[in-house]
């Protein structure tokens, strides 16, 4: 039997970062995935926004540190992770959206985020070719931007196996090994692993690991469309969010971005969601964002569709994600239910884990980290559902 | 020399290029609905962009429209040049890297996608589709048929050669685009079938429903029943240089000389000795071009016998266990070296040999279109296959495989259809591979009118036994894919000269000269006109293309009632006459010796020509990961992620990995997704007038 002072389940956004924090603390770390390497699951789904400019504190502050951490990869790694700081910006057309955006203004100005209200001209300058009928204004927040979960994942799995974290791929956890309130390790298809933390990283499939250890709590995948075009030149910015429901019928907002290789990366929120674990392409998806898109720049009508996918949010009940120490039991914590954002925030996620881990408290203020502990009330209204 | 080809000797007489265009400011001319890599060829451009990741220069690839090699500017936007027709006046300019978004501010008007259902759906207008709708047509059922090229037939109309098979079940002794023509025809007559052509399927959803671009407008189709008659496409092989302008397959090489009849090379070479590449060289030789040797790493070609046969005859070398090591040039292919192979197909070091050539065609095997099919298959579709997409085998087979399902698919909706079991029965035999080859066993009477066949592999052919009046041609034992044997009636009719598809009988003719010193030979002869001409002393091969000697051409027959073939009759000595099967046209190529790849050269080779991920990329990667995940691969080096969607280099991973990681080593495969071609987002914004 191996023992490692720390065993991951699931190498995607959110484990392949925390097996990396983890092993940066000096923990000799096992990251174990059913997949055949790292990032296959929800990761490689993801369209790589990352921004910190979000209304929830806790969210803000594990956004920060992944943004520092991403923008600071390549020079600290010397390999590029297609980072590309471009902003955010959410153009706004309706009134009661202006309100609501400039509500939540002070907020994040007390978090230091730099973001603003800037009028329709400002706004049209920031996203080229804009339509500006209707347009009221919008906020944008320039230390926002993009990274590509295919390079990062890589990278972030690359950098961890140098601090001497090991991953183990194409074996499938089948339970804990407990000794009386203690997770102790885990039995897999291919053997049993023994360490004094493991972390439930599961993504998708989380639910089904707290159930091993008796914990009832509620992770439900919903499925997302996205797709992605032909590289043009650069000529797009910051990833541009349109929080309007669609005139279809069918989207609430969607969004987009062009990512620094000069693809455009496109994905929308349906009204209704779909619920469960089916990621086959549906004949809906293109005609209703192509119209979208087009609606908001129509010069995007010159772009070449190549390739379309659906990737699985995983939610919890009210919007916001699960992490900390699993209530009343010793040495399982979980990172869990990041509710489709869980690559912008897998490296915050992973270094607050492992501070708290290792040093008894999360990076964050404490106060701010208990928005996301796993036994609070889960009574809040569900918030943004935004990339 | 590129250009156009105004005369061939099998193609009807191309229009005149009317259509002006400019290419880079130069105007140029094409020809109604002329592609534009096909105009662009045909005034002597064989370069249409230079890559965006480092500068490299593309040309031709697929001709099909599935890779994005042929990308160029057309008024702003780009467009892929092989799918793309010129229009008057159009601006089309090359592209030296990404094209930029064109700065269209129009606003897009709402519409609705169309949408509708139908009985059943046949994706593939070629042989099997074709055959598969006549069947369900003839029936009643309503059916849509859709291609993605702009005429019926799929393959059918670039085979300008005799096909095999039998006369009665599929045509044989016909050309190929003939039948393609007559197929087309019978369909077009039933009125409950709908055409849709340049209307390539790009994705089979979950929902039921598959979205197809008609003409540049997205619809969606919800069949109750589909077949997939989607044809092959081509293998692809690495090596070094096998990313220059000039490198590409033989298909679509037969697509630009004889769909579009435009001559893209001068002189070139062809890998792969199968029935593509051995055709391929005769298409070359017909359209013109100078054809310097096919290679093909086994000891045997794949091929029909008697398509080595003639084009040995043609006098174009056909090297057994030889192999590519690489193509040179500045900007595209100027060199060829083959080598010697091994029994692993390895280059033997010393053995190269140089040419000197324009274009090297890849010719090393099909594999089924079958995207489509598996996601249909995944997501519950009802399913038929036919033609290719359900097994590789000769048109012929496609045709009869088309039939079969058609009827099958009848049955299975509940309708009357019988399958006359000697149906399947024919269709193995139309699919099998070719048998053993026999020892000649010629019947030479010595005196009068008689053919000479030179017919000794079992395939599955025989309109020579249909067409004698003495009924004198026979198999031993009836059957189609025995050798055809003489029996002891001739009068000379030529029949059996002009209907065999392998061009393997002569008639000999040795009443005509009474002092019996010479003898009139009858070849079968398909070449340009000037190739020969009477009067004119030309070099005699026997049938594998061996020096007999010399004769003298006396006349150039055309035939009547055979379509295009014409008889070439040559004088000869009386005791040459039984052993000439065919005059000498081709000189042999200037060959020089040529060097190994470098160790260096070999790790460039390029293996996923869409994103110029290298093979020393690809071997160190997994080296250094110990990756056995296709998809991290993807992720990592993007290999698999540009315009084709790996569907040209999926293979040739997977080569790398077996290589490094052995035969049985667990590799997780490349997840397929749609698109399956590249859509301009323009295509879902309309709806059809």
């Amino acid at each position: 039997m191996s023992v490692y002072d720390a065993i991951v389940i699931g190498a995607g956004s959110v484990g392949v970062p925390t097996s990396y924090s983890l092993a940066k603390e000096g923990l000799k770390v096992m990251c174990i995935d059913k997949r055949a390497s790292a990032g296959q699951g929800q990761n490689k789904a993801a369209i790589g926004g990352v921004r910190a400019t979000h209304s929830d504190p806790a969210k803000i502050r594990l956004c920060q540190e992944s943004l520092r951490i991403f923008s600071a990869w390549k020079e600290e790694t010397g390999t590029d992770i297609g980072w590309k700081q471009g902003g955010y910006c959410f153009p706004v057309y309706r009134e009661e959206d202006a309100q609501l955006m400039q509500a939540i203004l002070p907020l994040q100005k007390k978090f230091d985020l730099n973001i603003d209200w800037a009028g329709d001209a400002e706004i049209a300058r920031f996203v080229p070719g804009l339509n500006r009928e209707g347009l009221v204004g919008g906020t944008y927040s320039p230390e926002d931007g993009q990274v590509s979960p295919l390079l990062a994942v890589e990278s972030f799995a690359d950098e961890a196996r140098k601090l001497g974290a090991e991953f183990s791929f194409r074996e499938q956890v089948q339970s804990l090994i407990m000794d009386e309130n203690a997770v102790v390790g885990v039995k897999t298809d291919k053997g049993e692993y023994r360490a004094p933390v493991v972390v439930n990283a599961a993504g998708a499939r989380a639910t089904e690991i707290c159930n091993m250890a008796g914990l009832d709590i509620q992770v439900q995948p919903d499925s997302h469309e996205a797709g992605i075009t032909a590289p043009v030149k650069p000529f797009l910015d910051p990833l541009v969010v349109d929080i309007r429901p669609g005139p279809e019928g069918k989207t609430a907002n969607f969004y987009f971005g062009q990512v620094e290789s000069g693809q455009v990366i496109f994905c929308y929120t349906p009204k209704t969601f779909f619920y469960g674990e089916d990621r086959r392409c549906t004949s809906e998806f293109m005609p209703i964002i192509a119209r979208r898109l087009v609606d908001l720049i129509p010069r995007l009508k010159g772009l070449m569709v190549r390739r379309l996918w659906r990737g699985l949010y995983p939610m919890t009940t009210d919007g916001i994600p699960i992490v900390g120490a699993a209530p009343k039991i010793e040495g399982l914590y979980l990172a869990i239910g990041m509710c489709g954002q869980g690559f912008m925030m897998g490296p915050g996620v992973g270094a607050n884990l492992a501070s708290l881990i290792t040093k008894g408290k999360p990076l964050m203020r404490p106060t701010t980290f208990e928005f996301l502990r796993p036994d609070r009330s889960f009574q809040g209204e569900e918030a943004e559902r935004l990339a | 020399m590129n250009g156009r080809i105004i005369e061939h000797p099998i193609l009807p007489e191309p229009p005149e290029a009317t259509v002006p265009f400019t290419f880079n400011d130069r105007e140029m001319l094409a020809r109604e609905n002329e592609v534009i890599s096909s105009a662009l060829f045909a005034n002597g451009i064989g370069v249409f962009n230079l890559h965006h990741k480092d500068s490299a220069p593309q040309g031709i690839f697929c001709a099909n429209g599935q890779c994005a090699q042929c990308l160029v500017l057309v008024d702003g936007s780009p467009a892929k040049a092989c799918i793309t027709p010129v229009r008057a006046g159009m601006n089309v300019r090359s592209l030296d890297g990404l094209p930029e978004l064109p700065h269209d501010d129009e606003p897009v008007p709402p519409c609705h996608i169309t949408e509708r259902e139908v009985q059943v759906l046949i994706v593939g207008a070629g042989p099997a589709g074709l055959s598969a709708a006549v069947e369900l047509g003839q029936a009643g059922i309503e059916v849509l048929i859709v291609d993605d090229k702009q005429e019926l037939g799929g393959k059918l109309s670039l085979q300008t050669h005799n096909f095999f098979g039998s006369i009665r079940d599929c045509n044989a002794g016909m050309r190929g685009m003939d039948i393609g023509t007559l197929l087309a025809g019978e369909m077009e007559d039933l009125s409950n079938v709908t055409v849709w052509l340049e209307s390539p399927v790009v994705g089979v959803f979950a929902d039921g429903k598959v979205g197809i671009v008609k003409t540049g407008i997205y619809h969606l189709v919800r069949p109750n029943h589909v077949l997939f008659s989607t044809g092959a496409r081509e293998k692809s092989l690495a090596f070094p240089g096998c990313d220059l302008p000039g490198v590409y397959g033989a298909g679509a090489f037969q697509t630009i000389v004889n769909r579009d009849m435009v001559r893209s090379s001068s002189r070139l070479l062809i890998v792969g000795g199968g029935n593509v590449g051995l055709i391929a060289a005769y298409h070359a030789v017909q359209a013109g071009i100078g054809v310097l040797g096919v290679v093909e790493a086994l000891p045997e070609c794949g091929g029909y016998k008697v398509h080595e046969d003639k084009i040995k005859r043609l006098g174009i070398p056909v090297r057994t266990s030889h192999t590519v090591t690489k193509a040179e040039g500045d900007g595209r292919v100027e060199r060829v070296t083959i080598a010697q192979a091994d029994e692993h197909f390895n280059p033997v070091p010393g053995t190269e040999r140089t040419y000197e050539c324009d274009t090297l065609l890849i010719a090393v095997g099909l594999d089924p279109v079958n995207e489509l099919t598996e996601k249909a298959k995944e997501f519950g579709y009802s399913v038929y296959e036919a033609g290719d997409a359900a097994e590789i085998a000769e048109a012929s087979a496609a045709m009869f495989s088309g039939r079969i399902t058609g009827r099958k698919m009848l049955k299975d909706m509940g309708h009357e259809a019988f399958i006359p079991e000697e149906w399947l029965d024919l269709l193995g035999v139309l699919r099998a591979k070719p048998g053993p080859v026999h020892e000649m066993a010629l019947k030479r009477p010595g005196i009068g009118v008689y053919p000479v066949i030179r017919c000794n592999q079992e395939i599955p052919c025989n309109p020579c036994t249909a067409v004698c009046p003495k009924n004198s041609i026979r198999t031993e034992d009836g059957s189609m894919s025995s050798v055809p044997l003489f029996g002891d009636e001739c009068v000379g009719c030529t029949r059996c000269v002009v209907i065999c598809p392998g061009l393997a009988i002569t008639l000999v003719d040795r009443a005509y000269d009474p002092s019996g010193e010479r003898a009139l030979v009858t070849l079968p002869w398909e070449m340009p006109a000037g190739s020969v001409k009477p009067s004119k002393v030309v070099i005699t091969v026997g049938y594998e293309g061996e020096t007999v000697g010399q004769g003298k051409v006396v006349a150039v027959r055309n035939v009547p009632w055979q379509n295009r073939r014409r008889l070439l009759l040559v004088d000869v000595p009386a005791g040459e006459a039984d052993l000439v099967a065919g005059i000498r046209i081709c000189e042999p190529p200037e060959e020089e010796g040529g060097e190994p790849a470098t160790k260096e050269e070999s790790r460039g080779t390029v293996v996923c020509r869409c994103e110029r991920v290298t093979r020393g990329e690809i071997i160190d990667y997994i080296r250094e990961t110990g990756c056995t995940d296709f998809n991290a691969l993807k992720a990592a080096l993007r290999v698999g992620m540009g315009p084709c969607g790996g569907k040209t280099c999926t293979e040739l991973v997977m080569r790398i990995f077996r290589g490094e990681l052995g035969a049985d080593a667990e590799i997780e495969p490349h997840v397929e997704r749609p698109l399956f071609q590249e859509v301009p987002l323009k295509a879902f914004l309309e709806a059809e007038k």
